[in-house]
């Protein structure tokens, strides 16, 4: 089982909403597509379903051209941002309505809606309507009804970004149990990195319209191929500065700020440096750390993590430390950063391998 | 916590006060000092208990006039409320046409009730008019002064021209208020148009459609200047609705007493349909 766009694009009047794009994704797979908002997810996901046409292109599944096959013949199932259930079924009739339309039989329809509430923990709701849920609980009603069918292709357009804080996250641990005995192939949109980081599976990283880049998760993470997929999969978001290598010297905004760093493959030259704020830290971390010098902006808590944002030279940089640290506005701090963790860019934005 | 006492508070209730008193309370309770008294005019007035009430109820006009009301309310929520929701369905959902639509459906409401009766009466008159002239040309014997079918046939269409708008215009916006998802979730599950309106349009209507019902009850059973300049309530008194037949009571007989009486009847049906028919909707409401 694989699905496949082959050079896909979508048009509406002048405007490109996505751009020719390739990508294939395989069975048993959880595909992540991460990108900002209006960055196409959307499009591309109703493009899958067969929900929306491409202005060109193909796609294929299992090797089998489907681009023009409506939406009632791909065995396709999808869950919105929007909890959408039918509002005046159970949750129960929810759960069943695909089966209904397919003429399962009533006994069966009994025990697989039973299997599929038990799972998502809704087997105490089936008598209730939609309304009288929490928004978690309609949401797991919208998964289970999605669930049901054995769909080969599942989408999840942005599923938890309706949810509380609590209740995401809980189910976003549930998430990736729920297809790891089923035959099908996930695409899952977000604009969350740390949504693609606890699912793992694979990432592909868009931009207004282009996919910038696709592989396993953590490998997208650590090494984006340019600096637009670092920007896209960093959230907040990453630092980024001009610097001049010049020997085992490294230089930014006229050696306003500089370290020495000779453990380096990187040869001399102007390059773009790429440091996620969880590398700058007010504690030392890893063998290589230097320190910087900065002034302090803005320092606010999140959870048990500190943001800090502090000006050095002409950049403004963004830090984040585990724990609790409280620092005055205004004042100098010394914070450390680990400079194996860090990513050159060259003048063309593409990645330079530098250990 | 101190609460400041303050009663110049007070001033700023007075003139909603005053302006309720004159244009509801003041108005009602004269008719109420009416329905229970007899008068000959010179502000001589003789007390007659619950005489007028029973008078009304028991009597065959205000039977009679009541179950056309009744007919004439049945018939239009018949008609309007599902072609309101057909047409509502049919109207585009975006683009250029949207607007053209909305307009176009708004211009009967926006006509004064006594120009569409006029309109109507000219519209449909069996010697001249565009409607009356086309039917007898086609072989129908219509008349609309003279026979009672054509006068209620003329007067229903009036009312379904005149007022179903208010029915699609309330059904758009429910429609509109439907988010695009619904209907992509039910095209995924492979649902039926059917299916579409009575599992998803249809339960997301229901607000709206219980104010439209309500309004449209409650504007019909009250109907009185479309009727009374089309047809003046003939012919005989086969158009002759609750207002209608009120108002010939009151300022045509001069009875005052009955009037009034027949006034407060009517009032209390109005308010009692209302009442329950909205129960009945959110006692529904509260099971789904």
């Amino acid at each position: 089982m694989s699905l496949e766009l082959k050079n896909i694009e979508k048009k509406v009047g002048q405007e490109t909403h996505i751009y020719p794009t390739n990508i294939k994704f395989e069975k048993n797979t959880i595909n992540i597509l991460l990108g900002s908002t209006l960055a196409g997810k959307t499009t591309l996901m109703q493009i899958m379903a067969g929900l929306d046409k491409p202005t060109s292109g193909e796609i294929h599944f299992n090797d089998q051209d489907v681009t023009g096959l409506k939406v009632q013949k791909r065995n396709v199932s999808m869950v919105y941002q929007q909890f959408i259930n039918y509002p005046n079924f159970s949750v129960f009739e929810n759960i069943a309505s695909p089966l209904r339309i397919l003429k399962v039989s009533e006994d069966e329809i009994k025990s697989k809606v039973g299997k599929i509430a038990e799972l998502l923990k809704l087997s105490a709701m089936l008598n209730k309507k939609p309304s009288e849920l929490s928004g978690g609980q309609q949401q797991r009603t919208a998964l289970a009804r999605a669930l049901i069918k054995d769909s080969d292709l599942i989408l999840l357009d942005e599923p938890l970004a309706n949810l509380d804080f609590k209740l995401r996250e809980e189910l976003r641990e549930e998430l990736p149990k729920l297809f790891e005995d089923r035959d099908c192939i996930v695409v899952y949109a977000t604009t969350e990195p740390s949504d693609a980081l606890l699912i793992g599976g694979n990432t592909a990283t868009l931009l207004e319209g282009k996919i910038v880049q696709y592989g396993k998760t953590l490998d997208v993470y650590s090494n984006p191929n340019n600096l637009n997929s670092a920007k896209v999969f960093s959230d907040p978001p990453i630092n980024i500065a001009d610097v001049k290598k010049i020997g085992s010297s490294f230089l930014i905004d006229n050696e306003n700020f500089k370290w020495q760093n000779s453990n380096t493959k990187l040869s001399d030259g102007n390059y773009k440096v790429g440091i996620r704020p969880h590398n700058i830290t007010t504690y030392k971390e890893g063998d290589n750390s230097i320190e910087i010098k900065g002034k302090i902006l803005i320092s606010e808590l999140s959870g048990s993590e500190s943001l800090i944002h502090f000006t050095k030279g002409k950049y403004n940089w963004v830090s984040l430390s585990n724990g609790i640290f409280q620092k005055k506005i205004g004042e100098e701090e010394t914070l450390y950063m680990n400079v194996d963790e860090f990513l050159y860019f060259d003048q063309n934005n593409k990645l330079v391998k530098h250990v | 916590m101190n609460k400041t006492i303050n009663q110049k508070a007070w001033f700023f209730v007075v003139p909603v006060f005053v302006l309720v008193a004159f244009n509801a309370v003041i108005p009602l309770m004269t008719v109420v000092n009416y329905s229970f008294q007899e008068t000959f005019g010179n502000n001589v007035f003789m007390w007659e208990g619950t005489r007028w009430f029973k008078q009304i109820l028991q009597s065959e006009r205000f039977h009679a006039a009541l179950g056309r009301q009744f007919l004439f309310t049945g018939i239009i929520l018949v008609i309007q409320i599902p072609l309101g929701i057909a047409i509502a369905l049919s109207m585009p959902k975006e683009g250029p046409w949207v607007s053209v639509c909305l307009v176009l459906m708004s211009m009967p409401l926006l006509i004064p009730w006594n120009v569409v009766g006029a309109m109507w009466n000219i519209f449909a008159l069996p010697e001249i008019g565009f409607l009356g002239h086309t039917l007898n040309g086609l072989g129908f014997d219509y008349n609309f002064t003279q026979q009672i079918g054509d006068a209620w046939f003329t007067t229903i269409l009036m009312d379904v021209w005149h007022w179903t708008s208010l029915v699609v215009l309330l059904s758009y916006a429910g429609l509109m208020s439907i988010q695009p998802a619904y209907y992509q979730a039910a095209e995924i599950d492979g649902a039926s148009r059917w299916s579409v309106f009575r599992y998803i349009e249809l339960p997301k209507m229901k607000k709206v459609l219980t104010i439209a019902i309500l309004l449209r009850f409650m504007d019909s059973f009250m109907i009185y200047t479309e009727p009374f300049v089309l047809t003046g309530g003939g012919p005989g008194n086969a158009t002759a609705f609750l207002s209608i037949d009120l108002v010939k009571m009151a300022l045509g007989q001069f009875d005052l007493g009955p009037a009034a009486a027949m006034s407060l009847i009517y009032f209390f049906i109005v308010l009692l349909v209302c009442w329950v028919f909205y129960n009945l909707m959110m006692k529904n409401e509260e099971q789904s």
